[in-house]
Parts: structure tokens; sequence; C-alpha cells
């Protein structure tokens, strides 16, 4: 064996595959309960049954769905551009599933003196890791639209990527002022800065998440991160009363499934990103039985809270119009996500380094023109439109 | 502690394995599903209507004017990532940099919304 | 050693596909050509040891900068070949000059400052990205650099209200963006009764997404 080889450590790159194939087939599993989950919740909201059939309660109805899938007959239109139209499934589902890498789903364990952290790679710039596949999301999008070569999807595909870049920006405010409140850009860093507890009397059992530390952030997130996701009320790509299916109108079977895959997968993957970064990540009481198991059980239990809120928010909320959508993102998320990441840094990370007048004095004035600034703009938010725009008569 | 090009070698290797599983689907679904195409079924669904001309057609402008937007704020969130790690110990310098480019591309914010691009109607 | 491997790894697949984008006959394969050679930049970037520009590079261009060129090519509606016709005379003959000026400049510029075939020093790595790689970088940008940084700032600025002062329409009335689906001066590209629509289902806001798109040529 030639001395290059003999220096590599082999049995830490079996720990590594092995570690990667363990979370890739549990987020698979957990993705066809997702699906299932969603429809019996939704299902129960509207007094309905839901999947029944296939097992227990339904359970592997995602599973038939999926064989069914595969049986059907694809149909690819003349008209479409067919290596683009291949590409683009591929490139919605992969992004969310590369995101979810930097994602830690317990604390390291030690397996044959490797200190084996419970995240495919804790990698240095995990945030903008999570930013940089969701700004790949939209390629799946565009391309699918473009190249199935008709209307319809076409719309659905320059609407849903507006949508997404547009709220894009939104998201990246937000996980700015979770950076800044921490001080790192690792995920695992940004657990272990929401492992304090609050000093004050009474709630010293409370975690200091940065739900309750950056709240504006987190809501700045989890809109983003429904609009992302084309879930409602932001799911105007699939406007069927407007657009049948928006960018994946043109595709069937096999190809059709990895776009509903793609779906769920960025579902998981932005609620497992808010579990991380708000609350608390796999941070939870841990009892002694089996004891390595708790911090998956706290993740997995937090990540379909959060799906259940995508869920119950689709079983609640009409579909949004176009142009409020629009206007919100850039009218009120944007400007809000300035200002308080300017705020954050005024109140939580500059004070105890320098002295809480100077850096307010500065921060404070930043604040403050920022509000001059963009409060017409977010006054004038997305109320404004709809009042304006019957008044423009006919075309032509 | 892992090595760093161990580190993102798993990120290759989770794509690797994203790609094959979207490859296999596609090469299962051509081996087992039907394939019996007809004229018919090979045009594009335009809600019974059959297709006129070609497909590919315009956008409007105002997509193109958010998508430009979208890249100068994706630009400054890039550039706040590094200024929000090294907050604390870049010291008031850094900061009142910080404030004065928010400011700055506040500024054109305002513009895109006093020329009413922003809205869409 | 591994970034020598992966040097010669990336190398071929960037010029490969950056021959592909200046070939291939369609627009957005052009497009997704581009982007193959921004994701070996990127890759490039992180075996040289800055993480940051890797995911700077997949985030700004790979995610932005390229969105933005497939607007623009679905905004002219490409699928048709262009016509290889020369609209300005010698234009080729001026592009192979600004190019060959371009790879001089960059050339000069790279001998002057650190010189061609300069080995880095063995801790080059440790010594540049102190810390770490992002921090190291913060503290170089916003110290040393603080003037270009602002100026960066003016600069995006400048060209947001470059954009924005020319999509806007001129004529019509007078609201903004209104019916801009076509360019001035020309005829809407409607086949469909444009005209004699009762209401613009646009302007009413029943959809963002009428106008040309939802038009058959």
């Amino acid at each position: 064996m030639s001395p290059v080889l003999a220096s590599i450590d082999w049995t830490a790159w079996l720990l590594l595959i092995v570690r990667v194939i363990v979370i890739f087939a549990l987020v698979m599993v957990y993705l066809v309960l997702v699906i299932w989950f969603e429809r019996k919740a939704v299902a129960d909201m509207q007094t309905r049954i839901g999947p029944n059939r296939a097992g227990p309660f339904g359970v592997l109805q995602t599973i038939a769905d999926g064989v069914k899938l595969l049986l059907k007959e694809e149909i690819i239109p003349e008209t479409a551009d067919l290596p683009v139209y291949l590409i683009a499934p591929l490139a919605s589902a992969v992004p969310a599933l590369l995101a979810f890498a930097v994602i830690p789903l317990g604390p390291s364990v030690t397996i044959a003196g490797h200190t084996v952290p419970f995240q495919i790679s804790d990698l240095s710039v995990g945030i903008l890791w999570i930013l940089a596949m969701a700004s790949l999301a939209v390629y799946g999008v565009v391309l699918a639209g473009w190249s199935s070569g008709t209307n319809y999807p076409l719309i659905g595909s320059v609407r849903s990527s507006a949508q997404m870049i547009s709220y894009e920006v939104g998201m990246g405010l937000g996980l700015v002022a979770v950076v800044l409140y921490a001080g790192t850009l690792t995920m695992s860093g940004i657990v272990a800065v929401q492992a304090r507890h609050f000093g004050v009397p009474g709630l010293t059992w409370l975690p200091k998440w940065n739900l309750f530390m950056q709240f504006p952030a987190f809501l700045i997130y989890v809109v983003a991160a429904f609009a992302e996701t084309n879930r409602p009320p932001f799911d105007l790509p699939e406007a069927e009363t407007e657009l049948v299916a928006g960018y994946h109108t043109e595709y069937s079977g096999m190809k059709f499934a990895m776009f509903y895959l793609a779906e769920y997968m960025h579902m998981i993957t932005v609620s497992s990103v808010a579990v991380t970064l708000f609350l608390g990540g796999w941070r939870g009481p841990i009892f002694p039985v089996v004891r390595w198991l708790w911090p998956l059980v706290w993740f997995v239990a937090k990540v379909t809270v959060m799906i259940f809120v995508f869920i119950w928010v689709r079983a609640t909320l009409p579909r949004m119009r176009y142009d409020k959508l629009m206007a919100f993102g850039w009218k009120v998320m944007i400007p809000i996500g300035l200002v308080w990441v300017l705020a954050t840094g005024g109140i939580v990370a500059l004070p105890p380094a320098y002295g809480a007048w100077r850096a307010g004095a500065i921060v404070g004035f930043g604040v403050l023109a920022l509000i001059l600034l963009l409060g017409p703009v977010i006054r004038g938010g997305p109320a404004r439109a709809p009042v304006e725009a019957p008044t423009r008569g006919v075309s032509g | 502690m892992e090595s760093y090009f161990q580190s993102y070698g798993v990120l290759l290797g989770l794509l690797v394995a994203g790609v094959g599983l979207v490859a296999v689907a596609f090469v299962a679904a051509r081996v087992i599903a039907p394939h019996r195409p007809s004229p018919s079924k090979l045009t594009t669904y335009e809600c019974g209507m059959d297709p006129v001309g070609e497909g590919w057609s315009q956008t409007q402008i105002r997509y193109y004017i958010y998508a430009f937007l979208f890249v100068i704020f994706d630009v400054e969130s890039v550039f706040l990532f590094p200024w929000a790690t090294a907050f604390v110990r870049l010291g008031m310098q850094a900061v009142v940099e910080m404030v004065v480019f928010v400011v700055i591309l506040a500024v054109g914010l305002l513009y895109a919304y006093r020329k009413k691009v922003l809205q869409w109607a | 050693m591994p970034q020598l491997v992966l040097f010669w790894i990336l190398a071929p697949i960037s010029i490969v596909a950056a021959f592909g984008m200046v070939l291939a006959r369609n627009a957005v394969h052009s497009a997704l050509f581009l982007i193959v050679t921004f994701f070996s930049l990127a890759v490039a970037f992180l075996a040289l040891g800055s993480p940051f520009l890797f995911v700077v590079q997949i985030i700004v261009y790979a995610g932005a900068i390229m969105v933005l060129f497939l607007f623009v090519i679905m905004l002219l509606g490409v699928d048709r070949e262009e016509s290889m016709r020369e609209r300005i005379a010698g234009q080729r003959w001026m592009a192979l000059l600004l190019g060959l000026g371009l790879l001089a400049e960059v050339t000069a510029a790279v001998r002057l400052g650190i010189g061609i075939r300069t080995r880095a020093a063995g801790d080059f790595n440790v010594l540049v990205n102190h810390g770490d790689n992002v921090r190291a970088l913060a503290g170089v940008l916003f110290n040393g650099y603080f003037l270009p940084f602002e100026v960066t700032s003016v600069l995006l600025i400048v060209a947001a209200v470059g954009v924005i002062l020319h999509a806007r329409r001129r004529h019509g009335d007078g609201g903004p963006l209104d019916r801009a689906d076509a360019p001035p001066g020309e005829p809407l590209p409607l086949e469909e009764p444009g005209g004699s629509t009762p209401v613009d289902p646009e302007s009413a806001g029943v959809s963002g997404a009428a106008g040309p798109v939802g038009a058959a040529r």
C-alpha cells in the first residue's frame, strides 16, 4: 500500500459514509411520513377521513402513490427542450437535500475513538450553505417552466421564481440577525448558544432559545420559508384556477413525483433550519433511559411541530393575491428585516463590548435613519395596491 | 475533529446520493412505465384548446426589475454575514461602516418605492 | 495535494463548460453551461481554503446573477436562433481586440501583484485564515478596505436607479410599468383580442402575470 493510501484514516471515512447513509435513510422515511401526516391532518381539519386504506391508518399511502406514479406513462410534450426538461426535477429535489446536510440532529458521539457529530457536515459556513441551497432551489422552478415550452408552466415558473427571490432577501436578513446574536455561522455553534437559560428569577427553567431573543427574525424567517417552499398561502405558482399546476403542468409520472418529493423535502429542510436556529435545535431534557436517543427524539418532535404549523396554515389561510404577495415581500419584509438587523446589533451585541451609550447612539441613529427612510415604504405597504388597481381601465 | 476536505467531501457524497436517487427513479420509470405516445398526448396542456404558435413567449419587464433588486440586496446580505460574524471584535468603525452601507441601500429601496416599481398594478 | 487533484479535475470542467457556453445555440443552454463554470470556480475557491468565497460564489453568481440572466432570456422570449448578422460594423474585431486587451491587463495585474508561478508559503493558509476564514475576511474587509466597501453600495444603488429608470414606461397613462410588456413604440405582441378585452385582468389585479406571457405569439 502506498504511503498516501496508508495515511488516510479509513475508520473515519467509513464512519462518515455510514453517517451519511443513516441520516439520508432517516430523512427519506420521515419524508414519507410527513406526506401522510399532511394528508391526514388536512383531512381532519376539513372533516374528511383522508387516506385510510394502505396500511394501518393509511400510513403506507405515500408508498402506494409512489408505486402508482412509477407505473404511469411518462409523457414528454413535443415542445419540450429535452435536456433542460430532465435537469429540472433534479435541480428541484437535490438542493433541498443538500441543505439538510448542515442540520445537527444531536450532539457528537464517540465511536471507536472518533468523535462523530450527529450531522452530515458541520461546515464553518453552515448558515450560508443553507442560503446558497435556497438560492439554487429557484432553478428547478425556472427550468421546469421554461423547458416545457408552453404558457401555463412558463407563467407559473416566472411568478414562482420572482416570489422565491423576493422572499429570499427577507430570509437572508432574518438569518443575519441570528448570526449577529450568536456570533457564529456554524449550526452546532448556534445550537450551543441556545443552551443557556434565562437569568430572571422564576424563568430559570426556560432555555434561552433564539425564538424569544430574536422573535422578529423568527417571524421574518417563517414567513419567508412559507414563500420559499411555495406553500399556502403563498402557493401562487400552483394556483390551479389560474395556472393549472404551474411550472410542473407538463410533468407526469416519476418526474412529477420528483417535484412532489422536492416540495416536502424543502418543507422538512426549512422546518429543521427553523428548529435549529430558533427552537434550540436538538436540545431538550434527557431522561436516563436510552440517553443517546433523546436529542433525536426532541429534534424530530420540534420539526414535526413546525410542519404541523405549515399544514395548519395551509388549511386555514386563503391564497394571497400576487400583487399583495410581492408588495409584502419588498415593502414589509425587507425594511423590517434591515431595521431589525441594526437593532439587534445595538441592543444585543454591542453594549457589553463598547458601553451602552456610544453603541446605542450610533446604532440608534442608523435605525432612526432607516425608519425615516423606509417608514413610508412600510406604511404604504401591501394595502394600497388594490385601491389603485381597479381605477385603471381598459387595456389596449 | 474532521479535516477540512472531509467535511466538504461529505457534501459531494450527499450530492451523488441525491442525484443517484433521482436517476434511479427516472431509469426505473423508463423501464417499468408504459410508453405509448400519440400526437394528441404529446401536445401541451392548454385546457383543451389546441396550442397556437410557439410556446416561448416574452415575460414582463417588471420581473426583471425584481430580479435586479434581488441581486443588489443579495450582495448586501452577503456583506452582512461576515460583518455579523466578526461584529463584536471589529470595533466601532465597522459598525459605522455597516450603518452607512445599509442606509445607502435603503435609499435605493426608497427610490424604487417612490418610482412605484414595487407596486404591482 | 488535494488542491492539485481538485485543480486538474475542475480546470477542464470549467473550460469545457465555458466553451459550451459560447458555442451553445440556445440561450438557456448557454446559461446552464455558465452555471457549471461558476460551480467549478466555487469549488476552486474551496480548494484554496476559502469556504466563504465558495458559498458566496454560489449565492451571488449561481443563485442571483444567473437567475437575472434567465429572467432576461425569458424577457426576450428567446428560443429562435439569433441571426448571425452583425448589427454593428466591425463588432467581431472590436470584441477580439477588447478581449485580448482584458487578457493582457489581467496577466499584467497578476504579474505585478503576486507574480506568475509563485509558490505560497507553507503556512499561507494558517496565516491568512487566522481564526476563521469568514472572520479573517471580515477583519480585512472592514478595516483595510472600508472605502471600496462603501463605494460598492453606491455602485449597487446607481445600478438599481439605472434599471428602474430604463424599465419604466415613458408613455401610457403615466402609471409605473403600466403595460410595460412591450417596448415603447412597438405594438403589443398579442394575437388574442387584447384590445377588446373589457377589463384587463392584470390591471384589475386578478392575475399578476397576464400580458404577453399569456398570449400566443
